[in-house]
């Protein structure tokens, strides 16, 4: 059952995030709780002294972008890989040294690939 | 009631709040921003079973890059308030019965099976005497050596997958 051990050593980490938060949502309430609410149709306008807005405020991304983030997300994975093996370098030696040049072979076939497909090329 | 119980009893009712607001936000962006939260307090549960890596990885790769991933699929086909309204928002009876029908299962097996596996060699003391990444990169790269290279593959795949799928085919 999670509970059973305590990570003490992030107990920093907790403090500082809970901070954090108490900082982030310290500034909002407090300003729900000083500041006058008069709003009026041009107060509430995106840019009061600017352009009037013209058309929605999102449309549709292109579906670029979504490669460059599965691509982040594969390659963020591979890197993830590296941390343990890097700690552990020292003890697991040559076979470990092998062993990892074939992932990131088998991956790099696949970067070559994605480059050859040009998804690099930003059209 | 201890520490252990007290830190725990805040995880399960954070989690459970934050997973029920993911899903019932009617604006998918802030869906997703709360299931960051969500998944930062995942990561937090992992460190409290000691799996220091495994929470760094939490974060690295969920909250990090699958959260990104999650904000261009919205973006990308950015449904309009109403079509979300009309196509799904009339269906929460239906997956609230289904939870009801899950989490009835989910308590009976749970309730059956109380009896804890006995404890293996990596003990919270053995893990904390070498590290726990460290412990983590002997394992992975000596007993499961197999997974790792096979997850090599599994990313080759959704590398190809993706290009595949998204990319129009202009050969230049």
């Amino acid at each position: 059952m999670p509970g059973t051990y305590i990570p003490w050593d992030y107990v920093p980490v907790m403090i500082v995030f809970a901070f954090a938060v108490m900082i982030g949502l310290g500034a909002l309430v407090g300003g729900l709780l000083v500041r006058p609410r008069r709003p009026y149709a041009q107060k509430l306008a995106p840019y009061e002294s600017g352009n009037p807005p013209v058309g929605e405020p999102r449309y549709k991304f292109s579906v670029k972008f979504y490669i460059v983030a599965m691509l982040f997300v594969v390659f963020d994975v591979e890197a993830v890989f590296m941390y343990p093996w890097a700690v552990a370098f020292d003890k697991l030696g040559m076979f470990g040294f092998i062993e990892m040049m074939l992932f990131i072979f088998i991956l790099l076939v696949g970067y070559i690939y994605v480059w050859k497909k040009g998804a690099f090329v930003w059209e | 009631m201890t520490v252990h119980q007290l830190i725990f009893i805040y995880f399960a009712i954070a989690m459970t709040g934050i997973s029920l607001l993911v899903v019932t936000r009617r604006n998918p962006v802030h869906s997703v921003l709360f299931m960051l939260v969500l998944f930062v307090h995942i990561a937090a549960l992992y460190l409290f079973l000691n799996a220091e890596f495994l929470a760094a990885v939490q974060i690295i790769v969920y909250a990090g890059a699958i959260m990104v991933l999650f904000l261009f699929v919205i973006m990308l086909l950015n449904l309009r308030r109403e079509e979300t309204e009309e196509k799904f928002h009339r269906q929460w009876p239906v997956s609230a019965g289904a939870v009801a029908v899950l989490a009835v299962f989910f308590i009976m097996i749970v309730s059956k099976i109380v009896v804890l596996p006995a404890l293996g060699e990596y003990s919270i003391d053995a893990i904390r005497s070498e590290g726990s990444i460290m412990t983590v990169g002997k394992v992975l790269f000596t007993k499961y050596l197999l997974p790792f290279e096979i997850a090599s593959i599994i990313l080759l795949v959704a590398i190809i997958g993706a290009i595949v799928l998204a990319k129009k085919s202009t050969n230049s």
